[in-house]
């Protein structure tokens, strides 16, 4: 296990106070310690931008107890067994997942040294104390720092077990930390996939069909080549056999060209005459729609869920209401662009680049080039954004795939519009929501129905199920030849802006205040719950509205503000958002954004703002402005010129984060500030404009509802 | 195919490149200077960001044949050791997550504060709008770019 040393990756949290060592002592695969104490740590998962690279080693470094100004952190290769640990960034289970390992690491680097001590010395490891970074009798004169006693630690075996803090006694974890990498970045050093350099290395640019159900025939191939600039051209097939999840593609047959220049490579691309061939029928957004309408009630049922009996309470109910929900197809636009560097020889594949799922990536580079995993080797490069997208190993196998038959190093770069019209997008999706109300305005009856293409949106053992008498849930899908993947939050992000919106609808129908309304639910579930087990914790759910209830002043008259309420609990933490919206200038305006969050132990407080405060943006600008559509199976969007992200201006002018203190281990951040924001969004814009919203993207779609109230 | 001589971060460079080659990749292949980012190559994204004699422009539009005796700057070249008021402000306000739009803004907003040293909110939101930051990092861009302004 090593980190790889092109880069300059040693990374100072921030100007060591140590010298520079001359020798480094490897303790184990998360830790080396220099002779001068200075201290590197290796940063297992890949990095996002959700920062856990500085997270990651600041739970290490807490339980080897060494002070975090005298820590260097480099980013590790892809090697599970050294880590203890799988390496992904997915599913904001990075801080989750590695909770355990990283602690272990961090006291099973402490114990070794406090062996060595022991040993050197000649007392028990019960008369030494270990703090920061340096070694004491406890009942003695003698101290040693780190990086004296390194020498000796390596190779001392840990017992199993080993003691590790409590949460009380923390110094690191908790605390707020710069980002590791932030000099870097703002001196503009290569960090990204895009920017890597190996010399000898060809740069490489793929075609895919320009429509869904197409496969590349032939192409012009002589002319291609004798083009300034192309040293080759020719098709790739990235098909493997039993491809795993990761593996989706739409398009396994690209026509690569590999030449010296990026910019030789765009031309060459531009010239390219193409026989493409037609597999399977091309689709359109109209058709998208009616095929949702149509499989919402026909589609097939992948999940559900029952609890009394729905329709007949809604035929008893004194009050019903109904609400459709609906969100288009959209890309993901990572900042960066789909590349990956490969250098495959007969033998081996050395592979390196932006990917959220190295082990996935190696697996199907095994396959796809027949080579047994021991004789690859993954590398993460830092990552101009993920959301998803590089959860998909595509990219990296058309990598080897083009090193493979030029027999040469090989950086392959998508263009922004290869990149948004390859697929992998976020599914569109149509959900109907129906409450029922008694006549002392309960809810008595609650359904969903939610059909997606392909995968359905809903989660039938989510809020509201255990906190409703009557209750059904249906998770649909239909079929699609685009292709889809997981979207930050997947399914979550469209549902809680679904729910959220539609249970404000409901709490108004009641009379009621839209948070009083939601905790008198989680009352019923937490005291009372219906049916089976639900899949939350209603104590911790009610929690984090009550945290943004106080913290917002909810309740309390703010003259020209306007506000929207919304939580979810997602990838295991929960979030509740406040908004509030000003008009000015008759256009909705956010002024504040307000989020409470219970993910347990927070482990660096400043990288945990910031990623919940990307979340609100995200989830604003995607709700707002951001939709693919479709005509003869093409995304009509290929740039940002037509595909709309939110900018500067359309971004809240404030966002504010508190945090429920608690010691329950933590989880995820990286997807569940994303999900309540469309909603509070829409129920915040309803108070400001009188206009309810159910239709993404919320600032061109027709928010058309046919109204059904009975009562 | 031509010669062109350029002057990058106070450097004297000299490229061979079709006269069309945007900056951008004259940059990025040529120089190896990879601080300058590609987004969109339309320019609206704004992650190619550079300054020619002191203005911001899109370096993805700018072909290589049009800079002759123009003085270019980089993220690379805009501090010689990372401490320019915007820099530091933004290591000060932690604002980057995944980084790769930083390079863009940091050179978009040092060139707002050039021409406008104290720049309102809705004065950095319109000089700002062409930055496109998909992680979400605007509300610590506009604190950002406000510390560097105070900064005498």
């Amino acid at each position: 296990m090593i980190g790889f040393s092109w880069f300059t990756r040693c990374t100072p949290a921030s100007e060591p106070k140590i010298a520079i060592p001359s020798e480094w002592f490897d303790i184990n695969g998360y830790i080396k310690i220099g002779d001068t104490g200075l201290v590197t740590i290796f940063s297992p998962n890949p990095e996002i931008g959700q920062n856990v690279m500085t997270s990651m080693p600041m739970v290490v470094a807490e339980e080897l107890d060494v002070k975090w100004e005298n820590v260097v952190v480099e980013q590790g290769a892809l090697d599970e067994d050294a880590f203890k640990n799988p390496q992904f960034a997915g599913g904001s289970l990075s801080i989750m997942l590695g909770w355990d390992a990283l602690r272990m690491a961090g006291a099973a680097g402490k114990r070794m040294l406090l062996e060595a001590t022991a040993r050197e010395w000649g007392v028990e490891i019960s008369d030494l104390t270990a703090s920061e970074g340096v070694i004491t009798e406890k009942n003695g004169e003698r101290s040693i720092g780190y990086g004296e006693i390194a020498s000796k630690a390596v190779g001392i075996e840990v017992p199993e077990e080993l003691e590790l803090k409590e949460p009380k006694d923390y110094k690191l974890i908790g605390t707020y930390q710069k980002n590791v990498e932030g000099p870097k970045i703002v001196t503009g050093k290569p960090l990204f996939g895009l920017d890597f350099e190996r010399e000898g290395m060809l740069l490489a640019m793929i075609q895919h069909p320009p429509a869904f159900g197409m496969k590349v025939k032939d192409f012009n191939q002589e002319e291609i080549k004798a083009m300034e600039g192309v040293k080759d051209a020719f098709i790739i097939d990235t098909t493997t056999d039993e491809p795993e999840w990761s593996e989706v593609n739409a398009f396994h047959n690209l026509i690569a060209i590999v030449g010296e220049s990026t910019w030789e490579l765009m031309k060459a691309k531009k010239a390219l005459k193409v026989n493409w061939e037609t597999e399977s029928e091309p689709e359109n957004s109209e058709m998208h729609a009616e095929r949702l309408r149509r499989d919402i009630e026909k589609g097939n049922v992948e999940e559900s869920r029952n609890d009394g009996e729905a329709e007949a309470a809604f035929a008893k109910a004194a009050k019903v209401i109904e609400r459709s929900y609906s969100a288009p197809f959209m890309a993901h636009n990572t900042m960066e662009p789909m590349n990956f560097f490969a250098h495959v020889t007969e033998n081996s594949a050395e592979l390196i680049g932006p990917t959220q799922t190295p082990k996935a990536l190696e697996d199907a580079a095994s396959k796809l080039l027949g080579l047994p995993v021991e004789n690859i080797s993954v590398n993460m490069t830092r990552m101009g954004g993920g959301f998803g997208r590089r959860l998909y190993v595509h990219f990296g196998l058309e990598a080897a795939a083009i090193s493979k038959k030029m027999g040469a190093p090989i950086k392959m770069i998508y263009t922004r519009e290869d990149d948004m019209t390859q697929g992998t997008y976020r599914p569109a999706y149509l959900s109907t929501y129906k409450a029922g109300l008694d006549e002392n305005n309960n809810l008595v009856a609650f359904s969903v129905k939610g059909v997606g293409l392909p995968e359905g949106p809903v989660f039938p053992k989510r809020f509201p199920a255990g906190a409703v008498e009557n209750y059904s849930a249906v998770k649909l899908g239909s079929p699609t030849n685009i292709s889809t993947g997981a979207w930050r939050a997947p399914r979550s992000h469209f549902t809680a802006g679904a729910e959220q919106s539609f249970l404000d609808e409901v709490a108004e129908l009641a009379g009621k205040d839209p948070i009083d309304f939601r905790l008198e639910l989680f009352d019923r579930a937490k005291n009372n719950p219906v049916g089976e087990e639900h899949d939350y914790d209603a104590e911790r759910y009610a929690g984090v509205l009550k945290l943004v209830k106080e913290k917002s002043h909810w309740g309390t008259d703010m003259p020209g503000i306007s506000r929207g309420v919304a939580a979810y609990f997602c990838h295991n933490s929960y979030v509740a958002q406040v908004f509030d919206i000003a008009m000015e200038a008759g256009q909705p305006k956010v002024k504040k954004v307000w989020c409470a969050v219970d993910c347990g132990i927070v482990v660096n407080r400043e990288g945990a703002i910031n990623i919940i405060e990307g979340g609100v943006v995200d989830g604003i600008g995607h709700a707002m402005y951001s939709e693919l559509k479709f005509q003869n199976g093409s995304s009509v969007h290929n740039n940002f010129n037509t595909y709309q992200l939110i900018r500067h201006n359309q971004s809240p002018e404030e966002i504010e984060v508190f945090f429920v203190e608690n010691e329950i281990s933590p989880t995820g951040l990286g997807e569940p500030g994303l999900p309540p924001a469309g909603g509070a969004l829409a129920n915040a814009l309803y108070q400001a404009t009188g206009q309810r919203y159910y239709h993404a993207p919320f600032s061109t779609a027709d928010q058309g509802q046919e109204r059904i109230e009975i009562g | 195919m031509a010669t062109y001589d350029l002057k990058i971060n106070g450097k004297k460079q000299q490229v061979d490149a079709a006269p069309d080659t945007p900056v951008l990749w004259v940059l990025r292949d040529h120089l190896k200077l990879v601080g300058t980012k590609y987004g969109c190559g339309v320019a609206m994204c704004g992650a190619c960001t550079i300054h020619l004699d002191g203005e911001a422009v899109r370096a993805c539009q700018v072909q290589v044949s049009t800079v002759n005796g123009k003085s270019i700057t980089t993220i690379e070249g805009l501090s010689e050791n990372g401490d320019h008021p915007v820099q530091k402000a933004w290591l000060e306000h932690d604002v980057a997550q995944c980084g790769y739009c930083q390079p863009g803004q940091i050179m978009n907003a040092a060139a707002l504060l050039e021409r406008n040293p104290n720049p309102s909110d809705e004065e950095i939101a319109e000089a700002m709008n062409g930055n496109i930051c998909r992680c979400g990092t605007y509300t610590r861009i506009k604190q950002a770019i406000k510390t560097a302004a105070a900064t005498p």
